[in-house]
């Protein structure tokens, strides 16, 4: 003997027809408040963050008169785009002559808290970096965001040593980070004690960027000058 | 709807009731992870207790507009996606106003639709009440939050960091009291406020039942 109950069919009018009509209705209103509200705001969100990078660039840069754009590829270079994805953008900084002053890029690791993104500024000339500014951490106050203040940090980015190796595949020597106290080579960072989670995020984010964008820019450097003039 | 809910006339007891005898923060304690978690500057405060504002008073417009035709057994799915809806709308907005304030406010922004002042109000309120009274109720509750976020983010702010509204204070030599912008300086600081309230409220019964007492026995 079967115990099935029998399908009641959906009629107008019965309870389940209005919950589904105002479930539709509530959807409708909040998807076109959401689609109203993205397409609003879109061109000042974009405008907002690129104004928070140019200002980042400029903090590393600060000798450079112009800065331009590019994505690097293995193939060549090309101006970036908003959507371009932001591990092979460079921004590279050039004099009233259109020399190349420095060239910038973003690094990040993970901190203590969450996500440590850096812009570093590469000198091709000495293969060094000789800036690093936090773009945005949240780090513990009073310990971890020692890092962009602390002096005896900050003197670790004047010619931190980011060479390309002899075939031109990578960094001749990984950027580390070393225990407080114990730094013996230009391609070493001193980590704060206290702080040393955050040190060793920013050590990891520019070692990964470095590795992957100096040989690209030591590849492409005729370009990227090129482009300046 | 049930015939037997009384819609309440619109009175300045609408208003007030979320600001001070109902505040969301100081007396229900409710929404207290956003209270805890951003109040570790005065401007993050302001910023969190506006966004809130705008979310409960446009969604809990929204729920009033549409009591009548919700049926009760999708309500809470409906105000849920109301509420998310506009927490969306507000972390744009706050995207195109600051990115600072977004990157200091992180997920707490995303969390405003778990906020269960919202909700709450949505529920016990909005769902029942025309919608004038809703919106007065709502800028009164948001105002209380905004006030009470308010007063934790000073508090912290100016011990922790020696700044109010990132302007410095006390000079060079001020040595912060690091303790009051980290997580536990959020619970000392509500504890601290909860504490003289209480005494204000306390004090405030004892002298009026003192008043009763000298009327009823005479002096």
């Amino acid at each position: 003997m079967s115990t099935e109950l029998p399908v009641q069919p959906i009629q107008a009018g019965s309870p389940s027809v209005s919950m589904i009509r105002s479930l539709g209705l509530v959807s409708l209103i909040c998807g076109f408040s959401v689609a109203i509200a993205y397409q609003w705001t879109k061109p000042y969100v974009d405008e907002n963050q690129r104004i928070t990078t140019e200002r980042a660039v400029r903090a590393v840069l600060p000798t450079a008169m112009q800065q331009k754009a590019f994505v690097l590829g293995a193939s060549g270079i090309a101006p970036a785009a908003p959507d371009s994805p932001a591990e092979s953008a460079v921004f590279v900084g050039y004099d009233g002559a259109g020399r190349i002053v420095g060239i910038a890029a973003r690094g990040a690791a993970r901190g203590y808290a969450d996500l440590v993104q850096v812009m570093y500024a590469y000198q091709p000339a000495c293969g060094c970096i000789n800036a690093v500014k936090v773009v945005k951490m949240n780090e513990t106050p009073g310990l971890g965001d020692k890092v962009i203040k602390d002096p005896d940090f900050l003197k670790n980015f004047e010619a931190l040593d980011a060479r390309p190796n002899a075939e031109g595949a990578a960094l001749a020597n990984p950027i580390v980070t070393v225990k407080h106290g114990t730094k013996r080579d230009a391609w070493q960072i001193d980590a704060i004690s206290g702080a040393t989670v955050t040190s060793k995020a920013i050590g990891r984010g520019l070692d990964q960027s470095a590795e992957r964008l100096v040989p690209l820019i030591h590849r492409h450097i005729a370009a990227l000058e090129a482009a300046g003039r | 709807m049930s015939p037997l809910i009384q819609e309440e006339p619109l009175t300045l007891d609408t208003f007030l009731r979320g600001i001070w005898k109902e505040n969301p923060v100081f007396v229900t304690l409710l929404g207290t992870c956003p209270t805890l978690a951003v109040t570790n500057s005065a401007t993050n405060a302001i910023s969190m207790g506006l966004a809130t504002l705008f979310v409960l008073l446009c969604s809990n417009v929204l729920v009033s507009l549409l009591r009548k035709s919700i049926p009760k057994q999708v309500r809470i799915a409906s105000y849920i996606v109301l509420i998310a809806s506009f927490v969306t709308v507000v972390d744009y907005a706050i995207q195109a106003i600051s990115l600072e304030v977004y990157n200091a406010l992180g997920a707490f922004i995303q969390l405003i639709v778990v906020n269960c002042i919202i909700l709450g109000r949505a529920e016990a309120y909005a769902s029942k009440q025309r919608v004038i009274n809703t919106v007065v109720n709502s800028i009164g509750t948001g105002i209380g939050f905004t006030v009470a976020l308010l007063c934790l983010g000073v508090v912290r702010e100016v011990l922790g960091a020696g700044t109010l509204f990132g302007v410095p204070l006390f000079g060079e030599r001020f040595q912060p009291w690091v303790l009051m912008v980290l997580p536990a300086g959020g619970f000392f600081v509500l504890a601290g406020w909860l504490l003289l309230i209480e005494f204000f409220k306390q004090r405030r019964e004892r002298r009026a039942l003192e008043q009763q007492g000298a009327t009823v026995h005479g002096r």
